[in-house]
């Protein structure tokens, strides 16, 4: 039973990543061009307020996958038009939109917003309608209850035990393991909630956790919290950040004369922390980065060099593409595969889709038919090495000649 | 039991962060206690100031005090701007205090129109830099800021007590016909000490430029701290709002350092409602 399950889910991933692959190497010529009425797909973005710096990546991943598709067959041989509404990064404000888009603008299907708490305010209202969700963002994974939500993002259905003990096994293989560690986080609930995972994996594995502190989301001086991690002195400062947070720990603690021996960020703002005099050799969460093994998966060289230069072209500083921009483009990428195979643009059919069949996306081979619709956790941990981001744990995801640095 | 080195670099940091409270909140002391106008905008001018200091520094490489010359004075036509359109359609305590946040979003807008809503970051060789004092360290830029607006505070206490102009100020904040009996002309004192504010406005954003990472949204951050400060620190007195600022800093630090940092904004709070609630004389 157990043989004929496996055999069978192969060939699921096979069929996926056949039909994957097929889609993007047939010449754009031999292929139909979408016609007739566009299939509208609807969807809210913080393209202002405090989440706007990651929405403006999501935005640009999505004009690439619309262009991608449409280059294609668009959905069922129907464009595809993104209706694309600004959140302004409040939950509220995303509810609304969300009732807008799928009352008055009759969206066909709808994209997920970013974020933990836009999302599951979108979330009520896409289940009030019974419409599919599909979203990259949500860290949370136990609070996606919805029947028809769908994550884009291989979190995996408990990612407070599974990535914390990713890091420890890591850490575990430094030449000398850390044995102390500081955990210091954002009250921020998704940073918060892999804060708690990480403390009480740690404190399971021997790992002994001297500090353990919240501070409030939108903090504006890490001086005092600089001293005690400083007196503390760890083997290990874990810091549940958001945004720029990482870079106003690590700019506090250099202001005391203080680097951490080894520190690991879990939601930084990339470009400036890899860019940060401060920032050499700090780890981070990520699921992939534009490095071999990852840049031989169907399509990603292509949609690298585009994601390049649209964002230079939008006048970003940071203009890689990164997880963030890749959980957008997994997002399109499981919508796609769910209305070509469902042969259709029904919610109902769509979810029952997705839940039968594995989807071939940027991050790898996706399954929905797990607890809370997750599947296989696949976090990594990356390191800025030489201002660049690099995979460096497990090392099987590591570029070829890419080490993890330890102190 | 958190350590003497611990509370005391807590304290160090805490003063040096309650300096950029009292310098933002010193503008907005002025305008709320003096012109009777609450400027929302006062933290938008600061982060244009602020943007326009990075874009001269990174993509100029003016250094950050030459960008001051510029942009001060550059705030002060635009505080100069702003009153005539508060003066023109007669904008009152209660009015000025929407239109000012309008003002305030539409500027966030256009930030983030021209510089996106990425991260902006000015990196200087002196970001970083510290005093080794015993077994403390105070950071170089804090210092300079802290003295900065300790000057400017003095300054500007000095000259609303000692100047006919200061004094002229205050009489019309208590009485504008009265003061004009007296041949005081308000309204020219008015956009004089508006074009001040937005100024000191100015002199902040250099700063947030220097200290900080810059994000449209992040116009906001300072907003309900510094208006605790001005409150604290009494409508109308720089020094007040200085010393508000650094006693609020101070509070919210060794809160951190002996309790929780989540604790810190419950502080300045706390110390708000507690000093609306005793109503001391000097308030």
């Amino acid at each position: 039973m157990v043989d004929r399950m496996g055999a069978w889910a192969r060939r699921r991933v096979l069929a996926g990543m056949v039909g994957a692959s097929a889609a993007l190497a047939t010449p754009a010529i031999l292929r139909a061009a979408p016609s007739g009425t566009p299939v509208k797909v609807g969807g809210t973005l913080s393209l202002t307020g405090f989440l706007a710096q990651t929405a403006v990546i999501h935005k640009i991943a999505s004009e690439i996958m619309v262009e991608e598709i449409n280059g294609r067959n668009g959905f069922l041989g129907r464009p595809v038009e993104y209706v694309l509404l600004d959140d302004q990064s409040k939950p509220d404000v995303a509810r609304s939109l969300y009732e807008k888009l799928i009352t008055v603008d009759k969206v066909d299907l709808i994209q997920g917003p970013y974020a933990t708490a836009p999302i599951l305010a979108a979330m009520g209202v896409a289940q009030r309608y019974g419409k599919v969700m599909v979203q990259s963002s949500m860290g949370i994974p136990k609070l996606q209850t919805y029947d028809r939500a769908f994550p884009a993002t291989p979190f995996g259905p408990e990612p407070d035990k599974t990535y914390p003990n990713v890091i420890l096994d890591m850490m575990a293989a430094m030449p000398t393991p850390p044995k102390t560690m500081v955990v210091l986080t954002s009250k921020f609930p998704s940073a918060q909630f892999m804060a708690q995972g990480m403390r009480d994996q740690a404190e399971k594995r021997g790992v002994k956790v001297l500090l353990y502190l919240e501070y409030e989301s939108g903090n504006r001086d890490f001086g005092a919290i600089a001293a005690r991690v400083k007196e503390a002195n760890p083997d290990f400062l874990w810091v549940g950040s958001l945004g720029l947070e990482s870079n106003q720990v690590l700019e506090s603690l250099r202001k005391l004369d203080y680097t951490p021996k080894n520190s690991f960020h879990l939601y930084p703002a990339p470009g400036p922390l890899a860019l940060s005099p401060d920032g050499d050799k700090v780890l981070c969460s990520t699921f992939l980065e534009p490095d071999e093994p990852f840049m031989s998966r169907p399509g990603m060289k292509k949609l690298a060099a585009e994601f390049k230069e649209k964002a230079t072209k939008a006048n970003l500083p940071y203009s890689t593409i990164d997880a963030q921009a890749c959980g957008m483009i997994s997002e399109w990428q499981i919508l796609e595969a769910a209305v070509n195979g469902a042969n259709s643009l029904e919610d109902e059919k769509i979810a029952a889709w997705l839940k039968k069949n594995r989807v071939t996306t940027i991050y790898g081979s996706l399954r929905f038919d797990g607890p809370f619709n997750h599947g296989d956790a696949a976090q990594l941990v990356k390191q800025v090495q030489n201002k660049k981001w690099k995979v460096v744990w497990p090392t099987e995801f590591a570029a070829p000649g890419v080490k993890l640095i330890a102190s | 039991m958190p350590s003497a080195t611990l509370l005391g670099q807590a304290l160090i940091s805490g003063v040096l962060a309650g300096g950029m409270y009292g310098l933002l909140a010193l503008g907005l002391s002025l305008s709320w206690g003096l012109l009777r106008l609450v400027n929302l905008s006062h933290f938008a001018l600061a982060f244009l100031a602020a943007y326009l200091t990075y874009e001269l520094g990174t993509t100029y490489h003016v250094a950050p005090w030459w960008s001051a010359a510029m942009v001060v004075p550059a705030m002060f036509l635009v505080g100069l701007a702003q009153h005539w359109l508060f003066d023109k359609f007669k904008v009152n305590e209660l009015a000025s205090l929407l239109i000012t946040f309008s003002f305030a979003v539409i500027l966030e807008v256009a930030i983030q129109l021209y510089w996106t809503a990425d991260y902006r970051r000015f990196e200087t060789p002196y970001s970083t830099l510290s005093i080794k004092a015993g077994p403390f360290y105070i950071p170089v830029l804090e210092l300079i800021l802290c003295l900065v607006a300790g000057v400017l505070a003095w300054g500007t206490w000095q000259w609303l007590r000692k100047t006919y102009v200061g004094k002229a100020l205050r009489a019309s904040a208590e009485d504008a016909d009265i003061a004009a009996a007296y041949g005081v002309d308000y309204k020219k004192l008015a956009y004089l000490l508006s074009g001040m504010c937005a100024a000191y406005a100015g002199v902040a954003g250099t700063f947030i430029a220097l200290i900080a990472t810059l994000a449209p949204a992040q116009i906001w951050t300072w907003l309900g701290v510094v208006f605790a400060v001005v409150i604290i620190g009494r409508l109308g007195n720089p020094l007040g709002a200085l010393a508000a600022g650094m006693l609020v800093g101070a509070s919210e630090s060794i809160a951190m350092a002996i309790l929780s940092p989540a604790w810190a904004p419950v502080v300045s709070f706390s110390m708000l409602i507690m000093i609306l609630l005793w109503d001391p004389e000097w308030l």
